[in-house]
């Protein structure tokens, strides 16, 4: 067993003291930032980046991911105690959390919340220490088309599974090509799309972008809906929680469901948020309880945290082992390896085991940690909300706004910022999706590199994408589920058509 | 009472969609789409791209339009929450202006503080400490701990940073 002495030795990297301070604080910033309005896991991550960039890359890296995790987190208190969804992923929680706080069971609903956040986030970890050393190996084989092909199965995953229109998410994804494209061709050494400002030599840096679309777009939205924040009391007693404990085995179907939508969702990138509403809906479909669903069912609350966390957390395994993240989150945090000097792939597997194990260790750590901090500080966080909106909303933006300039020391992508901030309400509001947008600004230049080998390969054809089994099989799987809507469609038609007579 | 129909919105974005792709076209023509002595040219994947986001745009403007009557009557926003937003959207346009002149300590401070007071009715004593208290601390944060130097004006130059 290789996985588990490289994961003692990451144990050794993540539990040196320093790690632990960081993987402490980290934790801390996460759940903050996921119960504020207007800052998220990626956003969060995105703005604190930049104060990463003198730290060693394993402690930064261990310190991003913990702020994944308590975003992750925090996103379920917000949900249960002020029905306000912190992060798109607990929207689903809201349906059955909030009817359990109003019925006086907020304990109870945030005890199993974190539960099963820490549950999913677990079974997806294992799977990263088993499955990730696997895949790496296997993609060391890969060429430019079989790279193409898996990032074409990425994107097709998005129009065809996501929930939006698939024309707003062709539309998303495609604005994210092209503004990746923007800027100095580094092949040809061709200015694209820069109409002769200065400004746009450097292209558009998908930090930016998520700062603005994520952050300044969601305060928008918030101060559009002029909220006042009234919240149930957070209060956690420890007898509470050992009796939901003792509850919540009794409900391993639903969570090992939850934990395989999530951990599938999460690794052709469907994301956390589809995850918990599918999760949600299958739990509703099978459970015995299933009409009383909406009217605080702890299953309602089980199903979509673990199936949201499961997804966040399996995310990070294809943009470890191929440097193609599941979720903008894990694209932020895959833009600050290539920060570092660390190319994600599968020779990160080989030449940088020390920072992978460590990464991966201080998933175990993190989450554990990040349980027993967010039960013991529930009111605090709760106390945090009630700061008014008017205080809190110039704060962030001001956050933001630090963060967009860190980012590269230039005024510009302040300016820009503000820019995506409003093109983030619209989109928003007119349900676009803001993830393939994002995805397909930090592949772009990876994509078109991997596109083009392809083609100076094969000398312009298009056959090299079904040249062996594997990138034939890959790029067909892509299209299958690319037209997946029509297919489903066409399905239920024939269904549904009379018998012959 | 709304400010604009959700269809006008929808179909706008969409044309602006269109145009961005055929702006993407454009340039990928210009720098050349085709295939050269020695491999795809600048403008070989991004041509794709604009052709499928000029399309996607049409895609939508289309169904917009087919379901046009279906559509009337749902508002993209009212005034009230218009108004709301514009609250928000200009201090912050201000404060980005701002920035690149006086710094981003002092910008801060001003917006915070003008905020609290505009929007949220504050005294002076609250505001005055909210709007000094964050600036000192992203100044601890970034100029002293991180070393991270952020932008600054005049008051700073004066005090010697």
């Amino acid at each position: 067993m290789e996985e588990i002495s490289s994961l003692l030795q990451g144990f050794a990297v993540a539990l040196s003291y320093k790690n632990l301070l960081f993987m402490l604080i980290g934790i801390l910033l996460g759940v903050l930032i996921g119960v504020l309005p207007g800052l998220g896991g990626a956003n969060g991550v995105a703005i604190l980046l930049p104060l990463t960039f003198t730290m060693p890359p394993t402690s930064a890296i261990i310190m991003l991911s913990c702020i994944y995790w308590g975003a992750l987190f925090g996103g379920a208190i917000t949900s249960i105690l002020f029905n306000i969804p912190g992060e798109p992923w607990s929207v689903a929680t809201t349906f059955d959390g909030y009817p359990m706080a109003q019925q006086g069971r907020a304990g109870e609903a945030l005890t199993a919340a974190f539960t099963s956040s820490f549950v999913g986030a677990l079974f997806a970890v294992v799977l990263i220490t088993f499955l990730a050393p696997l895949v790496a190996r296997f993609a060391l084989k890969f060429g430019p088309p079989e790279y193409f092909s898996i990032q074409l199965l990425t994107f097709c995953s998005f129009i065809g599974m996501g929930r939006e229109a698939p024309g707003k998410t062709i539309a998303a994804m495609m604005l994210g090509f092209a503004l990746a494209a923007v800027g100095l061709d580094t092949v040809t050494g061709t200015l694209r799309m820069t109409f002769g400002r200065t400004e746009l030599l450097q292209g558009f840096d998908f930090l930016i972008a998520v700062i603005g679309l994520f952050g300044l777009g969601e305060i928008f939205l918030t101060m559009e809906e002029g909220l006042s924040f009234q919240g149930k009391s957070g209060k956690i007693d420890p007898k509470i929680v050992l009796r939901t404990w003792a509850r919540l085995p009794k409900l391993w179907v639903t969570s090992l469901r939850s934990c395989l939508i999530g951990c599938w969702m999460g690794i052709t990138p469907g994301g956390a948020t589809p995850a918990s509403f599918m999760s949600y809906g299958m739990a509703r479909r099978f459970s015995k309880s299933g009409n009383k669903f909406g009217e605080g069912q702890i299953e309602g609350v089980v199903a979509p945290e673990t199936a949201a966390h499961a997804a966040g957390t399996s995310a990070l395994l294809p943009m470890l082992t191929l440097g193609i993240p599941g979720s903008p989150t894990a694209a932020v945090l895959l833009g600050g390896l290539l920060i570092w000097g660390l190319q994600p792939g599968p020779l990160l597997f080989v030449e940088k085991k020390d920072f992978v194990w460590g990464l991966i260790a201080s998933m175990y750590l993190g989450n554990i940690a990040g349980l027993l901090i967010v039960l013991t500080t529930v009111p605090w966080w709760a106390a945090i909300l009630r700061i008014p909106f008017s205080i809190i909303a110039p704060v962030i933006v001001v956050i933001c706004a630090v963060g967009a300039y860190t980012v590269h020391n230039n005024l510009f992508d302040v300016v820009m910022m503000l820019v995506f901030g409003v093109v983030g309400y619209v989109f928003k509001k007119l349900k676009y999706p803001l993830a393939p947008l994002v995805l397909a600004l930090v592949l772009g230049d990876m994509a078109e590199t991997a596109f083009r080998q392809s083609m100076l390969l094969s000398a312009g054809s298009l056959s090299i994408f079904w040249s062996n089994g594997l990138v034939g099989s890959i790029v067909t799987l892509a299209l299958l589920i690319l037209s997946w809507p029509l297919l489903s469609r066409l399905i239920a038609g024939w269904r549904d058509r009379p018998a012959p007579a | 009472m709304t400010a604009a129909a959700t269809r006008w919105v929808e179909l706008v974005v969409a044309l602006l969609i269109t145009v961005a792709g055929v702006v993407v076209l454009g340039d990928s023509y210009r720098v050349g789409a085709s295939w050269d002595a020695d491999g795809p040219q600048a403008g070989y994947f991004p041509h794709i791209i604009g052709w499928i986001l000029a399309g996607a745009g049409l895609w939508i403007a289309g169904k917009t339009l087919l379901k046009w009557r279906a559509l009337a009557g749902k508002p993209f926003v009212s005034w009230v929450e218009l108004k709301l937003v514009l609250t928000m959207l200009v201090p912050t346009l201000v404060y980005v202006a701002l920035l690149a002149f006086i710094g981003i300590y002092l910008a801060s401070a001003l917006y915070i503080g003008s905020f609290m007071i505009w929007q949220g009715k504050y005294r002076w004593l609250p505001t005055v400490l909210v709007s000094l208290g964050v600036p000192v601390a992203l100044f601890l944060l970034f100029e002293v701990w991180f070393l991270v130097p952020l932008p600054k004006g005049p008051l700073e130059h004066w005090l010697g940073y």
